[in-house]
């Protein structure tokens, strides 16, 4: 299980960002976690809620959004339906993962004096 | 503080971040992957289910190339020093690195290793991730390609299982497959088209390191790899010239 050195990785930037804005406390982190990114939204939540007792996000929330994969053809853009073979049934191009993979930190709400 | 109607409690200030959370992993990524362009070494990144066969294809690598390249490889093991020191026996200067209760490896380790392997003499640079279909995937490493392990006698299905791990496959190998005459169940097509599900471009190469069968195509795929490296790397030495060594020497 990897969500613990994501959750890690996720806090430490988090804190990058409170030391810039020189904030007390942070209420809100929210993330988007892919289908396809290898990250359990579970797990993740989980794992945040263990770790984040000894941190400056000790109150904070946690918002994940969860991301649906999308492949599409890389040449034509026309998705590619799940359980298809990942080749274009119209250009026969390879598929690309539009949206998925995404281990993504979008915002943090902290509190400024 | 709020000056909106008074009240003193401080002000919520929303910050837009947007970037990957991990981007210190990613950043270090791209450190090992210069490296790599930059002395001319095809990085691959071996990923697999524990007993998948990794390192039996890696010891049958150094027999199939004999000794045409010079190979180096790195570990990656919970808890002992086993597969580096069967590679060694194998001719394969190699070292473990040992993440404990880690589950993967990660670029920060990748990097800390190289400074106390060989790689930069070598040719081709193999990183023998943990045993695991899941974690390995998440984390890029700074290598070229990444090449799975798939031993026929993981069942039919695991692609679609794990489809995170054979989405980011450059190459699955198909090992022990001198094991089929004894598993009338399982079929290489079934598996192909699984593979065909999860991964674009799928390309997979049945290999056994105990006959020696596919472990032509697979060094094909090496060389192909290879000329690869040597493109990426002219095209850095165009852009900001040859790469300067301490001791004035260059890598030939």
């Amino acid at each position: 299980m990897h969500e613990y050195s994501i959750v890690s990785a996720l806090l430490d930037r988090v804190d990058d960002a409170v030391r810039l804005h020189g904030a007390t406390a942070v209420h809100r982190i929210r993330v988007q976690i892919g289908e396809l990114s290898g990250v359990e939204t579970g797990l993740l939540h989980e794992a945040f809620l263990m770790v984040r007792g000894s941190t400056v996000s000790a109150e904070a929330e946690l918002e994940i959004t969860a991301v649906e994969a999308q492949w599409r053809c890389a040449m034509c853009n026309r998705i590619v339906a799940r359980g298809e073979r990942l080749s274009c049934p119209n250009c026969g191009a390879t598929a690309r993962l539009a949206k998925g993979s995404e281990i993504l930190l979008e915002r943090v709400e902290m509190e400024v004096p | 503080m709020c000056e909106t109607c008074g009240c003193g409690d401080p002000d919520i200030v929303p910050i837009e971040i947007q970037e990957s959370i991990l981007a210190v992993n990613d950043h270090q990524a791209e450190h090992n992957r210069e490296h790599f362009v930059r002395d001319r070494v095809l990085a691959i990144n071996l990923m697999g289910s524990p007993g998948s066969g990794k390192t039996a294809l890696l010891e049958a690598t150094a027999v199939a190339l004999g000794g045409e390249h010079r190979l180096t490889a790195l570990s990656g093991d919970l808890a002992t020093d086993n597969d580096a020191e069967r590679l060694r026996a194998a001719g394969i200067p190699s070292l473990s690195i040992t993440t404990g209760s880690a589950c993967h490896l990660d670029a920060k380790m990748v990097h800390h290793a190289l400074h106390h392997a060989p790689w930069d003499e070598s040719d081709l640079l193999f990183i023998e991730n943990v045993g695991n279909l899941v974690c390995p995937a998440v984390y890029d490493l700074g290598q070229q390609a990444n090449v799975v392990a798939l031993a026929v006698t993981e069942g039919e299905d695991k692609p679609l299982k794990y489809p995170v791990m054979f989405s980011k496959a450059d190459l699955v190998l198909l090992t022990k497959v001198d094991l089929l005459p004894h598993l009338p169940g399982i079929s290489v097509e079934r598996i192909a088209a699984a593979l065909a599900e999860t991964m674009p471009e799928a390309a997979m190469i049945p290999v056994s390191a105990l006959t020696g069968e596919g472990m032509g195509a697979w060094i094909e795929w090496l060389e192909a790899q290879r000329l690869e490296t040597e493109r990426l790397s002219a095209l850095r030495v165009a852009a900001i010239g040859p790469p300067i060594v301490a001791g004035g020497h260059m890598k030939v």
